[in-house]
C-alpha cells in the first residue's frame, strides 16, 4: 500500500478534526442554547431601546445582522482560541504533533467545523430576530454580500486560528484573556450599533477585528440607509482590507504555531506534566 | 550511514530541564533527565525500557517520538535524525501512553478513532475494516458505539491501544501502556502486543514500563534505565544469568546445628550462607552444576540432617535490578508518587 500523499492527509485532517465540530455541537443540547438564545436575547434588549428611543428602523435591521454575527466571535472566541489549549490539557494536542500531518490542517478543520455549527445558530438568530421584529432587507448585490460574508469568516476564523496558537503560549491564562475580550470587542465591533457612532479613531482601531469591517459592509449591502448615513468606509475598501486580514491572520497562526512548536519541543511544554 | 540499519538509535542522549519557576525555589534548578543514553533496537524487536518513576522513560520516549529536543546527542528513529527533520520521522511513528485523556468525549469509540485515523490519512474504508477488526481483538467490539465519555480507564485504553496499531506503524512507542490498568486488561494488552508483533514481524515496538515482570514477559530485550543513565541492556534471560549464572538452592534442614562442615567445604558448592532455624539449619547455596545436588544430599544425611524442604529459586529481573542499580522500585515510586 502507497502512502497518501501530503494533500490526501492535509484534506482528511480537515475533515476529521472537523467532524467532532459538527456532529458533537449537535449532541451538545446546551451549546445550542448559548449560541441562539444569549445573541437573541442581547438583540431583543438593543431592539426595544431603539425602538424607545424611535431610531430609524434599520437599526433593527443592524442588530439582528450583528446579534448573527456576534455568534461566530463567540464561537471563535470559546472554541477557537481556547481550543490548543485545552487539547494540551487532554492530551490530544501530542497526538496532533505525533501525527505525520500539518498543523494549519488540524487548525483548519477545527475552524470549519465550528463555522459549519455556528453557521446553524447564526441562521436560526437572523431568521428568528426576522420574523420577530419585522425585519426589511433588500439585498443590493448578492455577489457582493456573499463574497463580505465569506471574507468576513475567513478572517475572523484566521484570527481565531492565531489567538490558539498565541493561548497556548500564554498557558493558563487563557481563559481569563477569553474573558476580558469577550465585552469590549463586541462594543468596539459594533455588534449592536454602526461602528462609526465611536468615532473614526476608535472604528479604524477596531477594524482589526475582522467583524467590525463585515458587519459594516454587510450592513451597507442589505439596508440602503446604512450606505448613506452610517457607514464607516465603502463596502469595497472594507472587502479589500478584510481580505488583508485574512492573509495576515493565516500567515501570522502558521508562524505562531510553528514558533509555539518549537519552543515547546525545546521547553518540553507539549503537554501538562504529571504522568 | 550507519544508523540505517536499525530502526531505533540514540547516541549520548542528554535532556535538563529547567525547573519551573515556582518549584525552583524547593529543588535545585535544573533537572538532567537523561544523562548520556545510547541504546540501538533492530528493526522487528519489541525492546523495554524498564525504571522506576523519574529514571528518564517518558523523556526518551519523547525525544524519540518528536516531541521534545534533546539537550545533547543525538537519535535516529528509521534511520532520521528526531532533531533535524521530525516532519519524517512522524511518518513512521505511533505512540500509546499509559494513562492517556485523549479524544473527545462526545465522541463514540468508533468515530474517536476513524478521527485519528483521519490525520494518517487512512482511506476510510480501510480504517472503519481496521478499527472493527482491532476492537474485536481487545474486546470491544460490543462498546464501538459508546460515546468515550462513559469508558472506563481500561477500556479506554484498549482505545488508546487500537488507536495506535490503527496504522500500523513501522515503529510504535509505547510508554507505561498498562499503568493504572486492573490486572486482566493488563494482561489482554500485554498479549495484544505480542500476538500483533507475531503478526507483523517487520515491525518494531520500543515499550517502557516499571513493572519487571511486563518487561521479562514481553521484551526481547531490555534496557534497565535510573536516574537518567542506562546501567544494563541484554535480552531478559542474559540479564538474569550474567546476574547469577547458577540457580540458588535453599535446603532447609533439621536436626543438624552447623552445615557448613557438611555443605560449606563442598568443591562443588560456590556460595554458601546458612542461617539457625528452629529445627536445625536454614542453607543457601549455589552449585557449580545442578548435579552435584544429589551429592551433598547424601552428606547431609550421613552428618545426621534430615531433609526438610528442598527449593530452587531462579533469579528474576528484580533480582537483577537489585543488583544493578541497588535499591528496590518501591521506595522510588514512594518517593516520587505525587509527581
Ligand atoms: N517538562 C518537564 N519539566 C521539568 N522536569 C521534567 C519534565 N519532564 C520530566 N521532568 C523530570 O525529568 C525526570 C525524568 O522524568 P520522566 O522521563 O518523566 O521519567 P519516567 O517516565 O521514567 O517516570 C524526572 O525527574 C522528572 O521530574
Ligand atoms: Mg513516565
Amino acid at each position: 500500500m502507497s502512502a497518501p500523499s501530503q494533500w490526501t492527509v492535509f484534506w482528511r485532517t480537515v475533515v476529521g478534526r472537523a467532524y467532532p465540530r459538527i456532529i458533537g455541537a449537535q449532541r451538545e443540547k446546551s451549546w445550542v442554547f448559548f449560541e441562539i438564545f444569549l445573541p437573541l436575547l442581547q438583540v431583543t434588549a438593543y431592539v426595544y431601546i431603539y425602538r424607545a428611543i424611535q431610531a430609524p428602523p434599520e437599526f433593527i435591521g443592524f442588530v439582528v445582522l450583528g446579534g448573527a454575527m456576534s455568534a461566530y466571535w463567540l464561537n471563535v472566541l470559546w472554541s477557537m482560541a481556547t481550543q490548543l489549549y485545552w487539547e494540551k490539557e487532554t492530551g490530544n494536542l501530542e497526538l496532533y504533533i505525533v501525527a505525520p500531518t500539518s498543523r494549519m490542517a488540524i487548525l483548519l478543520g477545527m475552524a470549519m467545523g465550528g463555522l459549519f455549527a455556528t453557521t446553524l445558530r447564526a441562521v436560526a438568530v437572523i431568521t428568528i430576530g426576522t420574523v420577530l421584529f419585522h425585519v426589511s432587507m433588500s439585498v443590493s448585490s448578492v455577489p457582493a454580500l456573499v463574497g463580505v460574508f465569506l471574507t468576513t469568516l475567513v478572517a475572523l476564523y484566521g484570527m481565531g486560528m492565531l489567538l490558539s496558537s498565541l493561548f497556548l503560549l500564554f498557558g493558563r491564562e487563557a481563559w481569563h484573556l477569553s474573558n476580558l475580550l469577550q465585552e469590549p470587542v463586541s462594543l468596539v465591533s459594533g455588534f449592536y450599533f454602526p461602528v462609526r457612532a465611536l468615532g473614526q479613531v476608535v472604528a479604524a482601531a477596531a477594524s482589526i477585528l475582522p467583524i467590525t469591517l463585515g458587519l459594516d459592509a454587510m450592513r451597507q449591502l442589505l439596508f440602503p440607509a446604512m450606505l448613506g448615513k452610517f457607514r464607516f468606509l465603502s463596502p469595497g475598501v472594507e472587502l479589500a482590507i478584510l481580505v488583508g486580514l485574512a492573509i495576515l491572520f493565516l500567515f501570522l497562526s502558521h508562524r505562531a504555531l510553528a514558533f509555539f512548536e518549537k519552543l515547546a519541543r525545546r521547553d518540553g511544554r507539549l503537554s501538562v506534566r504529571g504522568q | 550511514m550507519m544508523s540505517d540499519c536499525y530502526a531505533i538509535r540514540t547516541e549520548d542522549l542528554r535532556r535538563v530541564f529547567r525547573a519551573k519557576r515556582r518549584e525552583a525555589k524547593k529543588q535545585k534548578r535544573e533537572v538532567v533527565a537523561l544523562d548520556g543514553v545510547s541504546f540501538s533496537v533492530g528493526s522487528g524487536e519489541l525492546f523495554g525500557v524498564l525504571g522506576p518513576n523519574g529514571a528518564g522513560k517518558t523523556t526518551t520516549i519523547k525525544i524519540l517520538a518528536t516531541l521534545l529536543s534533546p539537550t545533547a546527542g543525538r537519535a535516529w528513529v528509521a534511520g532520521i535524525d528526531v532533531a533535524k527533520d521530525p516532519k519524517r520521522v512522524r511518518r513512521h511513528i505511533g505512540m500509546v501512553s499509559g494513562g492517556e485523556t485523549s479524544g473527545y468525549g462526545l465522541l463514540t469509540i468508533e468515530e474517536n478513532l476513524w478521527m485519528f485515523s483521519q490525520f494518517y490519512g487512512l482511506d476510510t474504508r480501510v480504517a472503519r475494516a481496521r478499527i472493527k477488526e482491532l476492537l474485536e481483538v481487545v474486546g470491544l467490539a460490543d462498546r464501538s458505539r459508546t460515546k468515550i465519555y462513559h469508558l472506563s480507564t481500561g477500556m479506554r485504553q484498549k482505545m488508546n491501544f487500537v488507536r495506535g496499531f490503527l496504522t500500523e506503524p513501522e515503529i510504535l512507542f509505547l510508554d507505561e501502556p498498562t499503568l493504572g490498568l486492573d490486572v486482566q486488561t493488563a494482561h489482554t494488552l500485554r498479549g495484544f502486543v505480542s500476538n500483533w508483533l507475531a503478526e507483523h514481524r517487520d515491525r518494531t515496538i520500543l515499550l517502557t514500563t516499571h513493572a519487571m515482570h511486563e518487561a521479562d514477559e514481553l521484551c526481547g530485550r531490555v534496557a534497565i534505565i535510573d536516574k537518567g543513565r542506562i546501567l544494563a541492556c541484554d535480552a531478559p534471560a542474559t540479564l538474569k544469568r550474567e546476574l547469577q549464572r547458577d540457580a540458588i538452592f535453599r535446603l532447609r534442614i533439621a536436626d543438624l546445628a552447623d552445615a557448613r562442615g557438611v555443605v560449606g567445604t563442598s568443591p562443588d558448592v560456590t556460595q554458601f550462607t546458612q542461617t539457625a532455624s528452629e529445627a536445625g539449619v536454614d542453607v543457601d547455596a549455589i552449585l557449580t552444576h545442578d548435579g552435584a545436588l544429589t551429592q551433598l544430599l547424601a552428606s547431609v544425611e550421613a552428618a545426621g540432617g534430615r531433609l526438610l524442604s528442598l527449593e530452587k529459586r531462579e533469579p528474576t529481573l528484580e533480582d537483577v535490578f537489585l543488583h544493578i542499580v541497588g535499591h528496590g522500585f518501591e521506595d522510588e515510586i514512594r518517593e516520587g508518587g505525587s509527581a
